[in-house]
């Protein structure tokens, strides 16, 4: 079990891993497509690793739910509860 | 009249130098780039052939790691040596709508297919990455480097085997003077130094097996040669339409004069043994170049130090020029950076170039005892000083499945001395 601030770590090095994007740039409140610039398809290279490092499954049908940073936090700490 | 066609950017990325200048240098200098392989697989496969030339710098020292990450190693070759070239060019300003890329490669994203394929067997299919097709596909270096450029004018992707290279400069000279583009990015790109494919070559008997000398095992011509050596990387040259690079002022490194494609139709692998398709190439390209045999100083050529290979090309050169082979100087340059297979056209298409401006042949290394069956004037020990006046050289590749592809280019000055 991981709090919202180890998951929004753990977030901010994927992303930054799949875009060179600064961790600190990962942010809450930020859309992943609007404010990030991240496409579909390094998207679902994110929700794979993020599956992975936080051991929980994010289908597919929900990845369009996830369009802020933090939506995919609450998902993510939700799925784990 | 049909538009000239100049060559006004080159680069490359190789296992004798990651960058033009370095290449130039030990190309003129007679060095191997081919070692033995340090990774583990090659034990674990347990591989007949232990030794290759990679890469001398790797591509992921020059790109930034977001960016190599979403291409395959071919790709990132072609995206370097493009680079290099475009810099090279000293093109500031263009109409990307006439800007074309023809880049070729022989394999492409075999790295990245196997590599996703351990994936989805090891971890399944939720795990394969998103980016794998556009990474494996062949035309991903030909896309990657439209993208880069902006180059709007169609890319195009030439795929035959070891001639890829070479007819990528065909499709680039066909490009400009049919007035579709004003500029292409032309080249090929190679990356296949992985257990797979040299399983693959070996099981064929194509690969030299002197594990115990990696540096000697590419020998073209010589009486001991015994298979190539692979090699990886990339090669790149901006072609011109010759009004648009005077208006601009460009410097010119030569004239892509002219360029042939044809086809042996006669076994999967093996060449012709009488070379009547590379006879049939070359004779083209020098039509094409409106030259004659007596024009031709220095080939560059296929050489790739296979036993069954190096003599047909022979054969065809003594076909096409007549006597005035005995008076062509030839380099056989994969005896220092092994073959680059879908890159090795482009690579030595640039050294050709480089030839005809500097007026000097590159080095044949490892040339020990001349197999008296071709007796070529080989440029061995030293470079070889090229003639005044107006000269011409030529560049052969040849491919499995029958693919021959010659380019010819013409001086367009004097001398240039080397910086």
């Amino acid at each position: 079990m991981a709090s919202n601030e180890e998951i929004l770590a753990g977030l901010a090095e994927i992303v930054n891993e799949e875009t060179g994007l600064a961790p600190e740039a990962v942010e809450l409140d930020k859309s992943f497509t609007d404010d990030l610039d991240i496409d579909s398809i390094s998207m679902m290279t994110i929700v794979v690793n993020a599956e992975e490092k936080f051991d929980v499954k994010i289908p597919d049908e929900e990845v369009k739910n996830l369009k802020t940073v933090g939506d995919a936090v609450s998902f993510i700490a939700g799925a784990q509860a | 009249m049909a538009r000239k066609v100049v060559i006004t950017g080159l680069g490359a990325t190789t296992p004798i130098g990651g960058d033009v200048p370095t290449m130039w240098k030990n190309a003129l200098k007679g060095v191997s780039g081919a070692h033995t392989l340090t990774d583990d697989w090659v034990e674990k496969y347990n591989l007949p052939v232990h030794f290759a030339a990679k890469a001398s710098t790797p591509a992921t020292e020059v790109l930034s790691r977001v960016e190599a990450k979403r291409m395959d190693p071919s790709t990132q070759f072609a995206v370097v040596a493009s680079r290099e070239a475009w810099k090279d060019s000293g093109i500031t300003e263009i109409d990307h709508d006439r800007l074309a890329v023809a880049f070729a490669t022989g394999i492409g994203g075999v790295w990245t297919l196997l590599d996703a394929w351990d994936t989805l067997r090891e971890k399944g299919p939720r795990r394969v990455l998103p980016m794998t097709v556009p990474m494996l596909m062949p035309n991903g270096p030909a896309a990657a480097v439209s993208l880069d450029l902006g180059a709007r004018a169609g890319a195009h992707t030439p795929v035959s085997a070891c001639a890829s290279g070479t007819e990528a400069l065909h499709i680039g000279l066909e490009l400009i003077r049919s007035g579709k583009a004003d500029v292409v990015m032309a080249g090929g790109a190679e990356a296949a130094i992985h257990p797979m494919p040299l399983a693959s070559f070996a099981a064929m008997q194509a690969l030299s097996k002197r594990n115990d000398s990696p540096e000697t095992a590419s020998r073209p011509y010589d009486i001991s040669r015994d298979g190539f050596v692979m090699g990886e990387g990339a090669g790149a040259l901006v072609l011109e339409a010759e009004e648009h690079a005077i208006a601009r002022g460009a410097r010119i490194y030569g004239e892509l004069a002219g360029t042939a494609v044809t086809a042996d139709a006669y076994h999967i692998t093996a060449p012709d043994p009488q070379g009547l398709g590379a006879t049939r190439a070359l004779k083209a390209a020098l039509y094409d170049a409106r030259a004659l045999p007596e024009d031709v100083v220095h080939v560059n050529a296929h050489a790739t130090s296979t036993p069954v290979g190096d003599k047909p090309e022979y054969t065809a050169l003594k076909a096409a020029l007549g006597d005035h082979v005995d008076n062509v100087c030839v380099s056989a340059t994969k005896s220092q950076m092994g073959h680059l297979l879908g890159a090795s056209g482009a690579v030595e298409s640039v050294l050709t170039v480089l030839a005809v401006y500097h007026r000097v042949a590159p080095v044949t290394i490892n040339l020990e005892n001349q197999d008296p069956e071709i007796p070529l004037d080989v440029v061995t020990g030293s470079p070889r000083a090229l003639p005044e006046g107006e000269i011409m050289a030529l560049n052969n590749s040849f491919g499995f499945g029958g693919h021959n592809a010659v380019v010819a280019i013409r001086s367009t000055g004097p001398k240039v001395e080397m910086a």
